[in-house]
């Protein structure tokens, strides 16, 4: 209250330079969405490259894409829909001012999924491809058809899922910061942007899973014959 | 917007949970429908069925879980500059390496085709 009264009628959280609370908000959504523009650029770059390495050696990466299991992928992909339904939820909980103890319930809730999806990533997935021996350069047994096409698909696989999980483990960290901050009662209904501005990465890094399980798991057909 | 947004109240726009809850259905759904898709053999149309739902979803997302259905102008002329920037690098990058192997003449743009139905 004394910081408020020293800031005359300014309400908490809002800066000088700003006209009107609500311009704040928009040059803070900016900045968040041109530092996501340069993040739609880094994965961009690899989903061009696997595009274009896809076309060239097309029957390696079917053969590769058949090596990972879908039932994995796509709990996963709920997994991280879940949790962007509660972030979004966790933010209008501080928009709406409700009490403290809703946003932090959601806010865990999302690191919770957060966790499941990277707990699942890890356990299934990722031990299971080094147990298997399809990890590229730590445990390579793979000696099907189109073994060095292969070892490429699977080379694309580990550092998409990995700059994505990189992306999952600041975004926990993130979390913990909101977390944090929540219960020192830094929010109100006119100021929740670092909410707000941390749910826009948390769902960025959804799309970029659902875009991710789309090339990686699916294009190309699971069928028999495919 | 923002006018509208002081007199109710709040900064922002807010979402009814019911919006909330119908996308993440749908996305719960699509989900499924692409996952469902991909053990049918429609041939290339698997590709194309897949990173159709996949804009489909992420533009679900993007409109309501990211706010930007209510968003102001110039941060959706910035997204969209960002989503134009990445297709100048997808069609320039695989319009340089799937011409590659062609004569130094092209006999004409079907000359295109066996190299786009490697994509798919």
């Amino acid at each position: 209250m004394s910081e408020l009264a020293a800031h005359g009628a300014h309400p908490p959280g809002f800066a000088h330079q700003f006209e009107t609370v609500a311009q704040q908000r928009e040059a803070g959504q900016l900045g968040m969405w041109v530092f996501l523009v340069t993040e739609i650029l880094f994965f961009g770059g690899m989903f061009t490259s696997y595009t274009i390495y896809r076309a060239l050696h097309y029957e390696s990466f079917v053969t590769g894409s058949h090596l990972l299991e879908v039932r994995f992928g796509a709990t996963n992909t709920y997994v991280l829909i879940c949790s962007s339904l509660t972030m979004a939820l966790a933010i209008r909980c501080a928009q709406t001012g409700k009490r403290k103890g809703q946003i932090i319930f959601w806010l865990i809730l999302t690191m919770i999924f957060g966790a499941l999806f990277l707990g699942l990533k890890l356990r299934f997935e990722w031990y299971r491809d080094y147990v298997d021996g399809i990890v590229p350069g730590v445990s390579w047994a793979y000696t099907g058809a189109h073994a060095p096409g292969v070892k490429m698909f699977m080379c694309f696989y580990f550092f998409m899922t990995g700059l994505h999980a990189l992306h999952m483990v600041v975004g926990l960290g993130i979390l913990t910061t909101l977390v944090i901050m929540t219960a020192r009662n830094r929010f109100s209904p006119e100021y929740y942007a670092p909410l707000e501005i941390s749910g826009l990465y948390w769902h960025f890094v959804d799309i970029v899973w659902i875009f991710l399980f789309a090339l990686l798991y699916l294009i190309g057909g699971r069928y028999p014959g495919s | 917007m923002s006018e509208h947004s002081e007199q109710s109240g709040h900064v922002g726009h807010v979402v009814p949970v019911s919006t909330y809850v119908i996308v993440f259905i749908l996305l719960m759904m699509g989900t499924a429908l692409t996952t469902g898709v991909a053990y049918i053999d429609l041939g290339r149309w698997n590709t194309v069925v897949a990173l159709a739902i996949a804009v489909t979803k992420t533009m679900l997302v993007v409109l309501f879980f990211m706010h930007v259905k209510y968003a102001a102008g110039l941060t959706r002329v910035v997204i969209l500059a960002g989503f134009f920037w990445l297709g100048i690098m997808i069609t320039l990058s695989c319009s340089d390496e799937l011409t590659r192997t062609w004569e130094i003449i092209p006999q004409g743009w079907n000359m295109i085709i066996p190299f786009v139905s490697r994509l798919f």
